[in-house]
Formats: structure tokens, sequence, C-alpha cells
């Protein structure tokens, strides 16, 4: 306890001794963890998509020519019946998908009122047991007479987890990137003290203090640095999201049918990560400064 | 106690030290001498462990020293003092400071360090300068910090790397009868020099050190001659 107050005051008292580098250290980290904080809130919010969907949309959509007639689609709907996983199938018009499509644009649904002919086709409502089943009812459906196309979410599932898939890939090739230059950053500014200081190191490498006795302040320099940055793109982070749901909250409600996940949770685990990664790479950022002056 | 036992250091090509054998006794007072470039300045790196033989053993209070592994040689190095030339002593901090700052280093509890450091800084005799800045200090006075300093962890050996070599005469021999003081309460001393004159006073046993090897080892003068003859 008494050393790492030691060093806590020690490690402090360098970090003001260069304000200047340790800011700039500070802000360029701190902005890196906002961007990794984005991608974070972007992955999370389509999986909580994904799974809204793949609960909620079990139906296969079958789209029907226009020249259908009354008695095909009767024999359409005996036909679509029987197949596996096939809980209910329904007729849906030209009209009442207009006025669904309405519903969904909310507020600028009467948009949808200057389109004159409705353009949109009538369609068979197939609803599935689970989403599993709908591969399999939507090519049997695609198959037969009078329809025209078919569209099922398990598409939309699977372009969902796509997207995600692939802005998880871009999240962590950036946050590799990032930990580098944020490590090269700190291992920079700790340097300095380190080289102010290196005639004290040299001086307490043979009086027979150890390594890690030597290293304490520097690393707890460093530790600063990241944490520091952490707390900042949290609060960043906060009030950015706090903003962006207040201004378009409402609007991907509509157009998803998902709520966005809310604030104290995205702030909480944001904050948790950003810390996490903020104290590793001032540690780390610190051990790399230090490594050269330790060998005496 | 230290021990050399056919000793070879190369640096690459450069032979530093070339099969050194010596036995200093616990208590002694030792002069290493020869010329800039003999390989002064590598017995003691491998009495400290900065550098590691390449060839033989060096044995120091009973502990293998080439065979320390990293994490020992903190252990190992508390039991020996060390006094550069250049007394390094950290500007920013006072006298009392910088000689506390090596107790604290070793973790050593505000009591201790409260007890010891002004009972070191009365053996050197510079008490009344605790609260000053090394730069407020003569050059003397400011090496008898240095050897408060080396000293304050108690060890067994105190190596003094030249630490007359930026003193006038006068001065220097008062650190020279401080040496002997510490010598005298069985600290051993092992002292690199130049200086002719302190050695042939002072009339310790004095080893001589040429091209790598040890050209003379007994008690007395600074074999001036003879160091010429094998350069």
């Amino acid at each position: 306890m008494r050393s790492f107050m030691y060093n806590l005051k020690q490690g402090s008292r360098q970090l003001w001794r260069n304000k200047g580098t340790s800011l700039t250290a500070i802000l360029l980290i701190t902005s890196m963890l906002v961007l990794v904080g984005v991608c974070f809130i972007i992955t999370t919010n389509l999986n909580l998509f994904t799974e809204v969907v793949k609960q909620d949309y079990n139906e296969v959509e079958v789209f029907l020519l226009d020249d259908v007639t009354y008695d095909d689609v009767v024999l359409l709907m005996q036909k679509v019946e029987k197949q596996d996983g096939v809980v209910s199938v329904s007729y849906r018009s030209k009209k009442v998908a207009l006025d669904i499509l309405k519903e969904r644009w909310g507020n600028n649904g009467y948009l949808l009122d200057t389109l004159g002919d409705n353009p949109l086709p009538q369609s068979l409502v197939v609803t599935v047991e689970s989403l599993d089943y709908s591969a399999g009812v939507a090519e049997y459906c695609g198959k037969l007479p009078h329809t025209d196309d078919v569209q099922y979410y398990q598409q939309t599932v699977e372009v969902l987890n796509t997207v995600t898939n692939s802005v998880q890939k871009v999240a962590l090739i950036m946050m590799a990137f990032f930990v580098l230059i944020s490590i090269f950053l700190i291992s920079n500014t700790v340097k300095l003290t380190v080289m102010a200081r290196s005639e004290e190191i040299q001086i307490m490498k043979y009086i027979g203090a150890t390594n890690w006795f030597i290293r304490g302040p520097f690393m707890m320099e460093g530790v600063l640095i990241g944490i520091i940055a952490a707390i900042l793109a949290t609060l960043f982070i906060g009030v950015g999201y706090y903003e962006f749901q207040l201004v378009y909250g409402k609007m991907i409600m509509s157009v998803v049918q998902s709520a966005l996940v809310p604030n104290s949770i995205m702030i909480l685990n944001s904050g948790i990560i950003f810390l996490a990664i903020g104290v590793s790479i001032g540690a780390w950022g610190s051990l790399v400064s230090m490594k050269r002056f330790l060998k005496v | 106690m230290i021990d050399f036992n056919h000793v070879t250091k190369d640096y690459d090509e450069n032979n530093a030290l070339d099969d050194v054998s010596v036995h200093i006794d616990d208590g002694e007072f030792i002069f290493i001498v020869g010329p800039s470039g003999a390989g002064k300045s590598t017995f003691i790196k491998l009495i400290l462990r900065e550098v590691s033989p390449t060839k033989g053993s060096i044995v120091v209070n009973g502990k293998t020293v080439n065979e320390l592994s990293n994490r020992e040689i903190p252990e190992y190095r508390r039991g020996l003092g060390i006094v550069f030339q250049d007394c390094r002593l950290l500007p920013k901090k006072t006298i009392y400071e910088n000689i506390a700052f090596a107790m604290e280093a070793l973790h050593k509890t505000p009591k201790q360090i409260k007890r010891q450091v002004p009972l070191v800084l009365s053996i050197v005799g510079i008490s009344d300068k605790a609260d000053r800045y090394p730069e407020e200090l003569s050059g003397g006075e400011q090496q008898r910090a240095a050897i408060a300093r080396a000293l304050v962890n108690v060890p067994s050996i105190l190596i003094a790397d030249e630490p007359t070599g930026n003193l006038d005469p006068e001065t220097a021999n008062g650190i020279m009868k401080l040496l002997e003081e510490i010598n005298n309460r069985v600290t051993t001393v092992v002292m690199v020099t130049h200086a002719k004159d302190i050695v042939d006073k002072m009339n310790k046993r004095v080893i001589v050190i040429d091209d790598g090897r040890i050209v003379s080892d007994k008690k007395g003068k600074y074999d001036h001659v003879e160091v010429m003859q094998n350069a």
C-alpha cells in the first residue's frame, strides 16, 4: 500500500511535469477510444436488431403476380398450408400492403398518398414455426405458379449478420492499429520522464533497487494517461450517444422497429472497455519506454 | 571477500581482462591502479555485475556473481556500496533526501531512515549540510555525501571509482582519511585511482592492471616504472 501511494504520487507528479506531451497523448488516445466506442455502439445495436428481427419475424412473404385470380390464390394457400413448419397462411391485398407501409413510415406516410396507382404487389403472408423453416418454405413457394418473388427474414437476418461481422472485423483491425499507436504515444511521453531521470534510475540500479520498484512510478504515469483518456472517452461517448438517441432514436425505431441499446448500459460497458484498454496500453507503453534504461 | 578465478572478459574483439586471478579478504583496503583502458573499470563492472565474465568465475561475499540471475542482482548489489568520481548526487534533492532516497529505494521504513541518515552524515562529517542542495556544497563535501549514500545501507564492500579525481590534494586527503576510517570499521574498500601520491602515502595493497593483466600485486607504492615497462 505504501509503495502504491509512492508510485501514485511520483507518477502524477511526472505527468504534471510534462503537461504538454501528456495532454497530447491523452487527447489522441481519447479520440481513438471514441472511434472504438463508435464501432462498439454500432455492433451492439446491430446485434440487438438482429435478435429482434429473429424473434418477431417468423414470416415468409410470397409476392403474387398481378394477373392472379381468386381461385388461384385459394389453391396456392391450400398447397402452402400443407408444408412442414407452416402455421398459417393469409392473403394481403395491395391496399393492405400500402396501409402497412404508410404506418411504418409514420409521420412521413402522407408521401405515399401521391403515388396514384398502387405499385405494391398482393401477397401471401406465411407464418412459420421458426426461422429455420423459412428457407425451405420460401424455396417451395418460389416454384409455385403465379408467384413473383419471395421475401423472408432469414435473408434480413443474414444481411444483418454479415454487416455486424464486417463492422466487428473493422473494429478489431482498428483496435489493433490503435493499440499499437497508443503504446507508441505513451511510451514516448513516459520516455521523456525516463530520460530526465535516467541518472536517478542508474543510481537506483547500483544501490540494488529492484526493477519493479524503479518501474513503479513510470508505469503509474502511463496508466494515469490511459485512465484519464478512458474517462474522457466515456464522457464523449455517453453525451454523444445520448444526443444521437434524442435526435434519431425515434426515426430508427420506426424504420427498423427496434429500440436502441439504452444509454446507461452503453456507458457502463464502454467505460469498462475503455478503462481496460487504457490501463493495459498505459502499462505496456511505459514498460516499452523503460526497457533500455534498466540495463545496468 | 572478493575472489576472481582466471577471469577473462572480452568485448567483441577487444580483450579487456585476460586470465585475472585475485583474492581480496574481508576488511582489506585495495588500490586498483593502471593506465586508462587497462581494464580497471572492467574489473569494477565485473564486481558490480554490470557485465559478466567471458571465462572464469567471480565469488563475492560467498555468492558466485557470474551465476546470478537477473532477479538476484538487486539483492546482491545491496551488499556493495559504490562511489563515483562525479558523485552523482541528484541535484533536485537535498543531501538528506539524496541519502534517504537510497534507503527508500530498498523499501526501508521511515523510522529506519530517520535513524540511519543522520548517523552516516555524522560519520562522513557533514551533519550540518543535511538540508543543503548538492550545488551548494564544495567538491569534497559532495563526495562525502556520495560516500554517505554508499554507506547508508551498510554494505560490506565499498567500491570507489576515482573518488578523488576531481578534488584538490588537500580535500583528497580528507576523503582518503574518511575511507581509511570506514575501512577500520571492517568495510572492505576497493578504490580505483590514478593518483600516485595518494597511493604512495596510504601504504596499502596495490594491484596494478595493465593491458588486461595483473602486473603487480603487493603492499606499498604505485610501481610506476613497472607499469610503464609493460605498457
